[in-house]
């Protein structure tokens, strides 16, 4: 008999790819999500310590590692709970059931009279003499999940729901070597790659004697087609070689954007591919007030606290790739098509890096020590980004223009709503063999991969969240994929949503002060999914709403979205000030996240997510107006700091419920509008360009 | 030719032989002397990542060249605490759970050391501020400002017990 399994599960039923037990007193599981930062792991041994009946201490957990680990794609899209622990309850389930049937048979009785207490076999309440170990030779787990194995209540749950203390943060917190950058295997190389400015340019000549004469030490260079990386045993050597090296190489065919490419305006004149997805455009109705505003956002930075690295070696006809990136399978499959190489010889493993919060340098990282590696068979090769490279050749999150019309009803509510988005791709993750810088500078690049962006079924990306939540007759997103971008786009925490969530939030305030009406009643009044109201109305009255300072220049103002329509619900108020630039003074948050596994996590997700908002909103933008085309240091790419943070407060609301909701982007759209809306309050003027820099507020100001 | 350089790190004598005097500390610390918990963040002294103590000042270890480090006193991460017996500082980022994914922590760890060391009673804002050489990109700012506070009552009962 089987249930209907999770969809993870479905894809790697092998229960042994997600439960051994190897030695005794040991629980070892698997899991194919990384931790990037945000406690995945910890959460996932809570749901098979809870399941099994094991103590978290017993708990070993893999990940991310193509040899042993299940397929789970990417860590990406809020969904490591969701999909991921989803996945992993039902198989730790399925394991405790075919363990209890065993014991059963052998203690002739019935199963039900059987309970597990730390791993420890009990019946009616004692000690049986069985427990997980010495039954694991007999219980076969090399068998399929059959999604039967029954799962606790969430009343039950004593490890889940929990705040069990982060299990990766005490290595981090003493200096221990945590992340790939600190790993050293013994004759490992250092190197670093001299990029290709961009692709097809040609590497007409290398000037290897002057290189060499900085560098002050030797190195070797590893050249092919247009990829070229120098290698050496001293880490400073080869660093202060590729530092030089831009000024002693020449390359033909290097382009760079123009500055006015770098504001998203720039995308509405260009080639595009066209959907609706929808009501049709022509069931708008002809009549009745209209209102539209168009709301831009410009191409941001992942900017992770520190460049990608790659470790990789090649040894006896078998490449080993350690990488930071979020799918190790995926980079698997993308590294054996750019490297001809069948995926049985390629492993590659997770190790923790920098928070990457998307698709950064990391894939590319790893592809560089590949390519290094593979012309160098024996040794180890580390490739770390240099931070310069990070900047200026990581993809970027795209631009976007979100104009948004709404045709209104006699109380001012919309009665048919469009949603109109110009962005280039959220979706250049490696695939094909594509997306990968170091295959494109080598020979026979691969193909350009035709445009695409992420489908609708897995959450949509320039148009995650571009539909309103709210009751609106007739709802359309009429989506503009720009195929052709001045940089390599691709995802960013949220994808389409921050902006779309910033567009529709402001909007409906926009619409709410032409009605007369308050926000947060305007809202209500046509939000009919109860969760959502219940953490527009908990966030109001958390932040003492509607009462407003009396003070000039301060203001407070709402913004709210459930992520992708199906993940976390988030109601976030800010209240800010402005003079000359804008100061943050106070932000709120209220979310229904369903079941937290681990809710001091989950608050730490939510935050971590207002202020990289607030950063991205504030701060930042990928500019090419300068002398070097876009950013190279955290002065050209400025983010929020200490001094500029606000005191934050967030509830997690009670969800009786054993499903768990994506959180880590759940808060970025919502903080996004709610300072939009603030700004709007403390100044009377709309702004609707981000990013809200002094330079724009004065100019706003001046204008006024 | 390779030059000698003596100093001490973390309370104890070390003599490192580096080709160059030029080499940052920062590459001497890790490659040479393992010391791994010291981070590369951008070699640009703009990010904090690096932050290790000398002579008990914060300062930049990716730009500060191993020459200039001679018969100096350096103080890193590894040297503030252990498991077995944390800094306060580190046993309140424990309770207060304050990382993410904490590439951040070793320079923040020590720039916050400095400051408790010369002001035992610091305000929020203060805090904020000796922090504000050092980024978090994962937005863990607030907890953060609140295990220092934490560390600092700490230190502060400690001191009057």
């Amino acid at each position: 008999m089987t249930s209907a399994l999770p969809s993870m599960l479905a894809d790697n039923p092998r229960l042994d790819r997600w439960v051994n037990f190897t030695s005794c007193g040991q629980v070892t599981i698997s899991t194919g999500r990384v931790e990037i930062g945000q406690g995945v792991l910890t959460a996932m041994v809570q749901i098979a310590a809870e399941e099994l009946d094991v103590a978290v201490e017993r708990i070993a957990i893999r990940s991310g590692d193509t040899d042993v680990t299940p397929n789970e794609g990417y860590t990406a899209g809020s969904q490591s709970m969701q999909a991921g622990g989803v996945a992993l309850r039902q198989a730790c389930a399925d394991v405790r059931a075919l363990f209890l049937e065993r014991a059963a048979h052998l203690l002739d009785c019935a199963n039900a009279e059987l309970s597990v207490q730390d791993g420890r076999i009990l019946r009616a309440g004692m000690p049986t003499g069985h427990d997980y170990w010495s039954l694991a030779t007999s219980v076969v787990l090399a068998t399929e999940a059959t999604g039967t194995g029954p799962r606790k209540s969430v009343s039950e749950y004593t490890v889940v729901g929990r705040d069990v203390a982060r299990l990766d943060l005490p290595a981090k917190l003493f200096g221990q070597p945590t992340f790939i950058h600190d790993m050293n295997p013994d004759g490992m190389a250092h190197a670093r790659v001299v990029r290709q400015p961009n692709r097809g340019a040609a590497l007409l000549s290398v000037d290897e004697q002057a290189i060499r004469r900085v560098a002050r030490g030797p190195i070797a260079f590893v050249r092919d087609g247009n990829f070229l990386a120098i290698v050496g045993d001293n880490e400073t050597v080869v660093e202060a070689a590729a530092a030089a090296a831009t000024s002693h190489v020449v390359w033909s065919g290097a382009e760079r954007p123009a500055p006015l490419q770098q504001e998203a305006i720039w995308l509405r004149q260009r080639p595009v591919v066209d959907r609706i997805i929808g009501k049709p455009v022509t069931s708008e109705p002809s009549r009745g007030p209209t209102f539209e505003a168009t709301y831009t956002r410009p191409y941001l930075a992942h900017a992770s606290i520190a460049p990608s690295c790659g470790l990789a070696i090649y040894k006896d006809k078998h490449l080993t790739v350690w990488t930071h990136c979020q799918g190790v399978y995926p980079l698997r499959a993308a590294l054996a098509r750019a490297l001809s190489l069948d995926p049985s010889a390629i492993s590659v493993r997770h190790v923790q890096g920098p928070g990457c919060y998307g698709h950064n340098g990391a894939d590319d990282a790893a592809t560089d020590a590949a390519v290094i590696a593979l012309r160098m068979p024996g040794r180890p090769i580390r490739v770390r980004w240099r931070r310069q490279d990070e900047f200026a050749f990581e993809p970027v999150s795209p631009a976007m223009v979100v104009k948004v019309r709404a045709k209104l009803d006699e109380t001012g509510h919309p009665l048919d709503w469009t949603t109109e988005i110009w962005s280039g791709t959220h979706q250049g993750r490696p695939g094909g063999g594509a997306n990968l810088l170091a295959a494109e500078a080598l020979p026979n690049p691969p193909p350009i991969p035709a445009p695409i962006d992420v489908p609708e079924a897995a959450g949509g990306g320039a148009t995650r969240n571009g539909e309103p939540l709210y009751d609106i007759p007739a709802k359309r997103i009429v989506h503009h994929l720009v195929t052709e971008v001045p940089r390599r786009t691709s995802a960013l925490r949220g994808l389409g949503a921050m902006t779309n969530v910033f567009a529709l939030e402001c909007f409906t305030d926009e619409l709410a002060e032409r009605a007369g009406k308050d926000p947060v009643e305007y809202r209500l009044a046509r939000l009919f999914d109860q969760r959502a109201r219940r953490v527009i109305e908990r966030v109001a009255a958390m932040a003492d709403w509607p009462n407003q300072s009396q003070l000039a220049n301060r203001g407070k103002g709402i913004g709210f979205a459930r992520y992708k329509n199906r993940a976390a619900y988030a109601a976030v108020v800010v209240e800010l000030e402005v003079e000359e630039s804008i100061r943050l003074l106070h932000a709120w948050c209220a979310a229904d996240v369903g079941l937290a596994v681990n809710p001091d996590a989950v608050i730490n997700q939510l935050e971590g997510g207002m202020i990289q908002s607030a950063s991205w909103v504030l701060k930042e933008q990928v500019r090419f107006d300068n002398d070097t085309a876009g950013p190279i240091d955290w002065e050209s790419y400025p983010v929020l700091r200490f001094s500029e943070v606000p005191e934050i407060e967030i509830e997690l609301l009670d969800a009786d419920t054993d499903v768990p909701l994506g959180v880590g982007e759940a808060t970025a759209g919502p903080t996004a509008a709610a300072i939009g809306n603030a700004v709007s309050r403390a100044l009377g003027i709309r702004v609707r360009d981000l990013p809200l820099t002094r330079e724009r507020m004065m100019a706003m100001l001046l204008a006024q | 030719m390779t030059h000698t350089v003596a100093f001490t790190v973390n309370g104890k004598p070390v003599v490192v032989s580096v080709a160059d005097e030029q080499t940052p500390l920062l590459d001497v610390l890790r490659n040479e002397l393992q010391l791994m918990g010291t981070r590369f963040g951008c070699g640009l002294e703009q990010c904090g990542c690096c932050i290790v103590l000398i002579d008990g000042k914060p300062e930049k270890s990716c730009t500060r060249l191993i020459g200039s480090v001679a018969d100096h006193d350096v103080t890193t991460i590894e040297g503030i605490g252990t498991p077995e017996q944390p800094h306060p500082l580190q046993q309140a980022f424990l309770e207060e759970q304050a990382g993410q994914c904490g590439y951040c922590l070793s320079g923040i760890l020590i720039s916050a050391k400095a400051l408790l060391d010369r002001n035992s009673s610091p305000s929020r804002a203060e805090i904020a501020r000796a922090l504000d050489d050092n980024l978090c990109r994962c937005g863990t700012h607030n907890r953060i400002l609140r295990a220092v506070e934490k560390a600092a009552a700490r230190l502060r009962e400690r001191r009057h017990a």
